[in-house]
């Protein structure tokens, strides 16, 4: 167990192959455009409700889900776009639900919050914080108990680290040595409340001291870094089934929400974090490996990705009125 | 009188009532230096600092747990819960400590404080920022609740609600934070609770009691307009209080009109409506001309599309109206 701080930074890592660079960075740009999409739609009155952007915190995703085998599970918060791309959901699926279009992952009845996908054992986005970590808890149950081998990764914000889901989900999965790892995106701010001033410790990787199980923490800027960091968690988890409960320093670049002005950090803040935005490092990175042409032309494939999900979330049909009544029930109650 | 918002009305009832009581205390995530999300404390964190007005972690449990405590020891709490939809994580709290507090103490400790939330639709917020979980809290038997329809209610009802002796949940109306204006009174005043109010009487024979609440009074007004149209008249009675109701208001009105008809947003099986229409069958069915009927949400999670259909909103108001009143 490692009770001595660990390192924030990393020690000497191999640079990654750069077609396995091209393939993360690829993911993070479609991440991106698809955030500034719904954005823009949002602006334009066809998202409603409530949209929480993944802007800046593209590595996370991509970097954990990269150290992942295709059937391995990922349960998630509400700021759930970017994950469920990262896991493999067609950015369609995901825009359409923005757009409450028939053809989004939940029929359009979800939004936002509601991204599942049980192709890619995408095992949702959760509205309720907190609620989601003893219910990813027993989806690393079940395998252990299949001994299917797969692994779940459990996203959270260091805000939910406050609330009773948070423990009761970490310490059953410490006592029941399950499967998984719990990845709590520090990105500083839970709505409008800086974590100084909602939490008694800066380091919510040290709540695993009590429960007795493996911590990390570090930033994410280099995705690849992520990736080797959560790689070792999920090993940990696949092979001595052992849970880890790690921290990732991160940063939104929006608001909470779209209707958060954010009022409460300053703009310069802001601009000095985004000079680590871990989607142009891992550009530069790749322009490096591969020449500038190259990157250009990936640019272009996900700029004609994106164009396409946003065209088929506009063209799709709504639900109509019939889908109200029969979601609940299955069976004879279903009408 | 100053004209104001929903909003404002509350705002200014709780800075009365925090100038006047210093057991008043404020709590809730991002209620302080933010103003909380619909900025309803705004402004309360300047004026009486981080010891009355505080911000709490993530944690909704916590919030309404410490709340009971410290009103057993007499202060007088009012913890916001951003949205009623994440009033679940503290509902033990709820049912299992405060609504039972003054019953087991042999009614020396009373638990007395008032949870304030918004409910309710029409924002596109979807499942977990639309919910009307009324019936949730009075099927709880200890409990007060309260729904305002508009900003003169509305802080007369709050400042009742202070005063009341038991706990209250105070459930806000969103849809009609900022759309709901009229004349607010400047200084102390009540609206008691339990007391319905007639904003509309019913005249002729051809006429029907309608009940409603909150954000969805405008919509049977709206539909009033529409059936009187029609030849048919409605006598509207807003609850204001869901509970303990003035079931005498409603019954007074049925025995008038012979006909009622229930809207609420919240699913229909178990909602208040079902309560409400079987208190009428009980203490009015000789007068009854029609079955009574509800005007409901759906028994499913409240969708993020078809918002406009899910809600009982004025265009299914009318057809129910007109059938009750031609049955
Ligand atoms: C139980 C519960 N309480 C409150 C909320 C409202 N809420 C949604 S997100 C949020 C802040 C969460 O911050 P954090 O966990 O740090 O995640 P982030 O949004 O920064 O990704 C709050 C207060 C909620 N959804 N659920």
């Amino acid at each position: 167990m490692s009770e001595s701080p660990p390192s924030p930074r990393p020690s000497v890592l191999p640079p990654p192959a750069p077609e396995h660079l091209a393939e993360l960075y690829r993911q993070m740009f479609v991440i991106r455009r698809c955030e500034e999409e719904a954005a823009r739609a949002y602006a334009q009155g066809k998202i409603g409700g409530f949209l929480h952007l993944y802007i800046g915190q593209e590595a996370v995703a991509v970097g954990a889900c990269a150290a992942l085998q295709p059937d391995d599970y990922v349960v998630t918060t509400y700021r759930d776009h970017g994950m469920a791309i990262a896991k493999g959901m067609s950015s369609k699926a995901m825009m359409a639900e923005l757009y409450g279009k028939k053809t989004g992952c939940s029929k359009g009845l979800g939004g936002s919050m509601h991204m599942f996908d049980a192709a890619t054992n995408m095992l949702g986005g959760y509205g309720i914080v907190g609620a989601h970590i003893p219910l990813a808890a027993g989806a690393a149950f079940a395998s252990k108990y299949r001994n299917d081998g797969r692994v779940t990764l459990c996203f959270y914000g260091e805000g939910a680290v406050s609330i009773g889901g948070f423990h009761e989900g970490v310490s059953l999965a410490a006592l029941w040595k399950l499967p998984i790892v719990f990845i709590c995106e520090n990105n500083e701010y839970s709505m409008g409340t800086p974590l100084s001033r909602s939490m008694s410790v800066e380091d919510t990787s040290l709540k695993a001291l009590g429960y007795g199980v493996e911590r990390d923490r570090f930033f994410a800027d280099d995705v690849n870094l992520v990736e080797h960091r959560i790689a070792a968690a999920v090993k940990r988890a696949r092979e001595e089934s052992q849970p880890t409960v790690i921290e990732v320093r991160t940063y939104r670049f929006r608001g909470h929400s779209m209707s958060d002005p954010a009022k409460y950090r300053t703009s310069n803040e802001v601009e000095e974090q985004k000079r680590r935005d871990p989607l142009l490092l891992a550009r530069r990175e790749l322009v490096d490996a591969l020449g500038e042409e190259r990157v250009k032309a990936i640019d272009a494939e996900v700029e004609a990705e994106v164009a396409d999900a946003v065209k088929f979330a506009e063209e799709s049909p709504e639900p109509d009125a019939s889908v109200l009544e029969p979601t609940t029930y299955d069976g004879p109650f279903a009408a | 009188m100053a004209q104001m918002n929903l909003v404002a009305a509350i705002n200014d009832a709780l800075r009365l009532a925090m100038k006047a009581d210093d057991r008043v205390v404020v709590m809730g995530e991002d209620v302080g230096k933010v103003g909380g999300v619909f900025r309803v404390t705004q402004g309360l964190y300047d004026e009486f600092g981080e010891d009355r007005v505080i911000d709490t972690p993530l944690s909704e449990g916590g919030i309404l747990g410490t709340a009971i405590g410290m009103a057993l020891y007499g202060l007088l709490p009012v913890p916001e819960i951003q949205f009623a939809d994440f009033i679940f994580p503290g509902y033990d709290q709820i049912v299992s400590e405060l609504a039972k507090l003054r019953y087991r103490s042999g009614g020396e400790y009373p638990a007395k404080m008032v949870i304030r939330t918004p409910v309710g639709g029409g924002i596109r917020g979807g499942l977990y920022h639309s919910q009307s979980p009324e019936s949730l809290f009075i099927h709880v038997a200890g409990l007060k609740v309260v729904c305002p329809s508009n900003p003169y209610d509305a802080k007369g009802l709050l400042l009742a609600s202070l005063r009341d002796p038991d706990p209250v949940l105070f459930f806000e109306p969103k849809r009609i934070y900022r759309a709901a204006r009229g004349e607010v009174p400047e200084g102390d005043y009540t609206v008691p609770l339990s007391k319905a109010k007639v904003v509309r009487e019913a005249q002729g024979s051809k006429a029907v009691t309608v009940v409603a609440w909150g954000a969805m009074l405008y919509e049977a007004i709206a539909a009033a307009e529409e059936a009187e149209k029609q030849g048919v008249s409605c006598e509207i009675v807003d609850l204001r209080t869901l509970w303990p109701l003035d079931i005498d208001t409603v019954v007074e009105s049925v025995k008038k009109t012979g006909r009622v008809v229930v809207v609420h947003e919240a699913p229909r099986t178990c909602g208040l409506g079902g309560e409400i229409v079987a208190l009428v069958n009980e203490k009015a069915f000789l007068h009854l001309e029609a079955p009574p009927c509800r005007v409901t949400g759906f028994d499913t999670p409240f969708p993020y599309t078809l918002e406009m259909d899910y809600l009982p909103l004025a265009h299914r108001i009318l057809p129910a109206v007109v059938a009750t009143a031609n049955y």
